[in-house]
């Protein structure tokens, strides 16, 4: 078997003789004889040399369909982009991917500037000024984001648009429910948050209203609505962005969004079976305190040299423990490192056009399905990078089928009582790869 | 034992005489935990991405697709669509490259040298793990997939879970909660379902005053209220202590064993009793699980919920902060009320999702950080049964190792036998040392520094983790460095890392005017440079 425990037997027998013990398991006398196993009592198989281990991984691996076997237009918030060598070359370097948290500021510069480089863009992409080191998802951002408003406010409710990612929203539920913060859907009409109907709901005054831009069914929900209510309530606007649509579109900030968050899964990050992936997460001025997690600060060193340090750390659960708002401490370093070397890589010019590339693709493929007879869209509102169709045959049964023709369809998804396919298109997607598929759902959804 | 048992070759070339008895089989080699040779060049400043970006610059380039090229005005409407791009950085791959990588030299890691950080189990990770992570058949399935076209990754995820249950003595597991603080807040969430499901809505949890700042906090947004129980003056949590605080209004207790301190809760048995007599649950912190694998089960000991942070036992790299997992392992009373869905194996042999009927809901917006679980499985596969085991018996003998070349020249707290790692104090010694400028002092020397000011019952604490993965020859350079340390003025600690890209870091200045990104820095102008002069 393999083994990285690198003591031989001499050295553990003289270890042991120099602590005046006879053999190993007096290390452990302090264990109660009752709960003491012996070896063997776990029951789990022997280790294994490294090759079987390498065979029985590459088996597993192989039980997956992926790549040209299963071509993927599914989103949804995990988006299939190509993913060029060199963010996974200096995102895999063994500095980065080997390192604890930066709590040593003088041996962990590396972390700490490409982190503070990492929150200048992030920062950038959502129109705000500041932004944290990372949650764990988007989902977990948006908890946190509703958490901040919660502790903003002082009140103890926030509206939510029926745009927002569905498995999202049951997150938020779950990991509120302690706290018990009221959450009350705001439905969709056409594709976009009704908030005319918000107030007829008969709630007191929320935190914060939420919704996604562009939201789960693709649509391009305006801001502008939510803004104003919000600012006639005195709660806040929390907005879902989309970093590449983000190539396109107008910022959460600058249409008056306090807080943003994002998945930033699109920004370098392979699918992976949805995970890790990177929650992001930005703020006006006046939240910036109330940011959960880590935030990295650029001061200087004992000889005046720029310097990189975990700042605000009074706020976080180390210190503050049951009076801190967030609990989090482990988060997303790596992949928000890797985040900051695909947006550098894409740069000012790159990230517009690959939204735009993703745009293009969804407009084609789009218009190729509306073709077919029976095909309808959801919903109608604009959409950027994904979109939903009605067709003749249900969600779940066009996957299966769609499947065995070699494509990933997309997502079953439901509105206003009517069910469809969620589809995404990026910009890994060719035209002989949407032409296929519009011909295999021809003969799939009859 | 004497530190010059062990050759160094810092002193003396590998294999000479040392003039010092070395004992059997503890041959001289040059340890492998020091960075001190590691190449930072010049202690200058790494100009940010931001001054190195020309406007007109560029790296990306985009596959060939055939899709036609309709321009943004006719995709986006015209109020919706920004009239320039987000200004991100010019840059030529080249520079991004040479960036980056100057940025990795001025950062420490555990492929660079011992990283003995308590609590945080900084152990060396098998590249076989990184190398199985990085699978084309695991990183390319979307995780909406239907279990048909994801049955390799379902099967991961179950054999993952019963072997967790098996470490741990639990029943059921989810593997979604992304870290241990999230597996914590999951826990004590299932914590406060079954509570209910028995008509009950107890608002207290007792934590111990050693406990990590998670726990607390964890608590606190599960809804509960934290009562602290006092550790003795062995470090340990007293039965009685626990049963002076029980009552129909405490909902359970969160302990880590061994705890913060590195020391075995004898009467784990005696508290469990207690609490479940008084219609409370057990939750395990499996923080620490690396000193009992194989060793001791948290379900014999009593616990009803386990999380564990698979970035610390079963080799799961940090990234510099995370990303880590943190399953939750339950026994079987609480086995439905797990976030859902769970894998489970149909009669055929198949995987699939299944929904556990009073699931407290999802905790991930998917199913957990997953290519986590794809290192945590190679792991184990690669130790097996008794691998695990051999693991947790030398990370308690490397502590314990540890400890004994440190009396003397540390004060050690507690003195009860170490676990997996060890705690002890520059006070009490007659120094006036600081604990930080101890963990400073080792920078300097090459080595990691220890865990400082943590747990908090302990005055000027060094909390010291070594694991198992280091070298005997190792611990003995870092024993020898931290005894070095030791004998220093505080004058002439303080001065200390000179060795490092920066000196000391002004975090007093950090705090007081917070620059949070370059746009602080620089304004309007920082932005300028790309600003307007873009070519697309």
């Amino acid at each position: 078997m393999a083994s990285y425990v690198p003591h031989t037997e001499a050295e553990v027998a003289s270890m042991l003789a120099g602590l005046g013990l006879n053999s190993i398991d007096d290390l452990f006398g302090v264990v109660p004889e009752a709960l003491r196993l012996a070896a063997g009592d776990l029951q789990l198989p022997a280790g294994l040399p490294e090759a079987d281990v390498a065979g029985e991984m590459a088996r597993l691996a192989a039980s997956n369909r992926t790549g040209q076997e299963l071509v993927c237009f599914a989103g949804g918030g995990a988006y299939d982009h190509d993913v060029p060598a060199v963010t996974r070359a200096l995102a895999g370097r063994s500095e980065f991917v080997t390192s604890y948290t930066p709590y040593q500021a003088e041996v962990a510069q590396g972390v700490l500037q490409a982190l503070f480089e990492y929150q200048t863009l992030v920062a950038r992409l959502a129109g705000l000024p500041a932004a944290n080191a990372s949650v764990y998802d988007g989902a977990s951002a948006l908890v946190e984001a509703v958490n901040l408003a919660t502790a903003a406010t002082g009140r103890r409710s926030a509206w939510v648009s029926a745009g927002l990612n569905p498995r999202w929203r049951q997150v938020l539920a779950t990991l509120t429910a302690g706290r018990e913060t009221e959450i009350h859907d705001v439905a969709l009409e056409g594709g976009v948050t009704a908030w005319h109907q918000a107030r007829a709901l008969g709630h007191t005054a929320p935190a914060a209203l939420v919704l996604a831009c562009p939201n789960y069914l693709g649509c391009i929900d305006p801001l502008a609505p939510a803004v104003k209510l919000a600012d006639e309530l005195g709660a806040l606007v929390i907005s879902v962005f989309d970093p590449v649509a983000a190539g396109l579109l107008r910022t959460p900030g600058e249409q008056g969004a306090s807080v943003a968050v994002a998945e930033g899964q699109p920004l370098g990050t392979p699918l992976q079976f949805g995970g890790p992936y990177l929650g992001m997460m930005a703020v006006s001025k006046d939240h910036v305190r109330r940011l959960p997690g880590r935030l990295v600060g650029r001061t200087v060193d004992t000889e005046g040299r720029a310097a990189y340090v975990t700042t605000l750390r009074a706020r976080e659960q180390d210190i503050r423990r049951e009076r801190a708002s967030s609990n989090i401490c482990t988060n997303e370093t790596l992949v928000a490192v890797t985040a900051m070397v695909q947006l550098a890589w894409l740069g000012t010019c790159g990230l517009r056009e690959l939204a735009l590339r993703c745009a293009r693709g969804t407009r084609y493929l789009r218009e190729g399905l509306l073709s077919l007879p029976g095909v309808e869209p959801l919903v109608d509102a604009p959409v950027v990078r994904e979109f939903a169709v009605c067709l003749p045959v249900a969600p779940e049964v066009v996957v299966d089928k769609m499947a065995e023709e070699g494509f990933l369809a997309g997502l079953p998804v439901e509105a206003g009582g009517r069910e469809g396919l969620l589809i995404a298109v990026t910009e890994k997607r060719t035209k002989a790869e949407m032409d296929a598929y519009v011909a295999a759902m021809e003969k799939v959804a009859n | 034992m004497s530190n010059g048992q062990l050759s160094n070759s810092a002193s003396q070339p590998a294999g000479r005489p040392s003039g010092v008895a070395v004992p059997t089989g503890l041959a001289g080699a040059a340890p492998g935990g020091k960075a001190a040779s590691a190449p930072l060049l010049g202690r200058q400043e790494e100009p940010t991405i931001f001054e190195l970006s020309v406007p007109g610059r560029t790296s990306a380039s985009f596959r060939s697709t055939g899709v036609p090229e309709w321009p943004a005005e006719e995709l986006v409407p015209p109020n919706e669509l920004r009239p320039e791009p987000p200004p991100l950085v010019e840059v030529s791959e080249r520079d991004l490259v040479a960036h980056m990588t100057r940025l990795s030299h001025r950062q420490y890691s555990v492929d660079l040298g011992a990283y003995p950080l308590g609590s945080c189990t900084m152990k060396y990770n098998p590249k076989a793990c990184d190398e199985a992570a990085s699978l084309a058949g695991f990183t390319g399935a979307h995780p909406a997939a239907p279990p048909s076209c994801s049955q390799g990754w379902l099967e991961l995820m179950w054999s993952l879970g019963e072997a967790l249950c098996k470490l741990t003595g639990m029943e059921a597991v989810s593997l979604q909660p992304p870290a241990g603080a999230a597996g914590e807040l999951t826990g004590l969430l299932m914590m406060r379902a079954w509570h209910r499901s028995r008509g009950r809505s107890p608002g207290k949890v007792l934590i111990p005053d050693s406990a990590h700042g998670t726990n607390p906090a964890s608590v606190s947004l599960a809804g509960y209220e934290t009562v602290s129980v006092p550790s003795d003056e062995r470090g340990l949590v007293p039965p009685r202590a626990v049963r002076e605080r029980l009552s129909d209004d405490v909902a359970g207790i969160m302990l880590t064993n061994p705890n913060t301190l590195g020391l075995f809760e004898e009467h784990i048995c005696e508290i469990a009793e207690a609490v479940h007599a008084a219609g409370g649950l057990l939750y395990y912190d499996g923080a620490n699980l690396n000193a009992i694998m194989g060793v001791a089960k948290p379900g014999a000991m009593g616990f009803d919920i386990v999380h564990l942070n698979l970035h610390k036992t079963f080799a799961v790299p940090h990234g510099g902060g995370g990303p880590g997992a943190g399953p939750v392992a339950v026994s079987a009373p609480l086995a439905e009320f797990l976030p859902g869905p769970v894998v489970a194996r149909s009669e055929d042999g198949t995987f699939c999702w299944h929904e556990p009927r009073q699931s407290i809901g999802r905790v991930h917006g998917w199913h957990g950080n997953a290519l986590a679980l794809v290192r945590a499985w190679a792991y184990i596969l690669l130790n097996g049964s008794d691998g695990l085991r051999k693991v947790s018996q030398t990370a308690v003998l490397n502590a314990n190792w540890l400890l004994s070349r440190l009396k003397g020249s540390y004060a050690v707290p507690f003195e009860g036998p170490a676990m997996h790692e060890v705690v002890v104090s520059t006070r009490g010694t007659g120094s006036q040392l600081k604990a930080l400028d101890v963990g400073k002092g080792l920078l300097e020397k090459g080595f990691h520094s220890p865990t400082v000011y943590f747990p908090l019952v302990v005055p000027e604490a060094l909390m010291i983790e070594p694991t198992e993965t280091e070298s005997p020859q190792t611990v003995a350079a870092l024993a020898e460095a931290l005894v070095e340390v030791a004998s220093q003025r505080p004058d002439e600690a303080a001065l200390a890392p000179r060795t490092t890209p920066v000196g000391r870091v002004d975090e007093a200045r950090a705090a007081r005017s917070l620059v949070l990104t370059w746009d602080d820095v620089a304004g309007a102008g920082g932005r300028r440079a790309s600003d307007g002069t873009y070519s697309c």
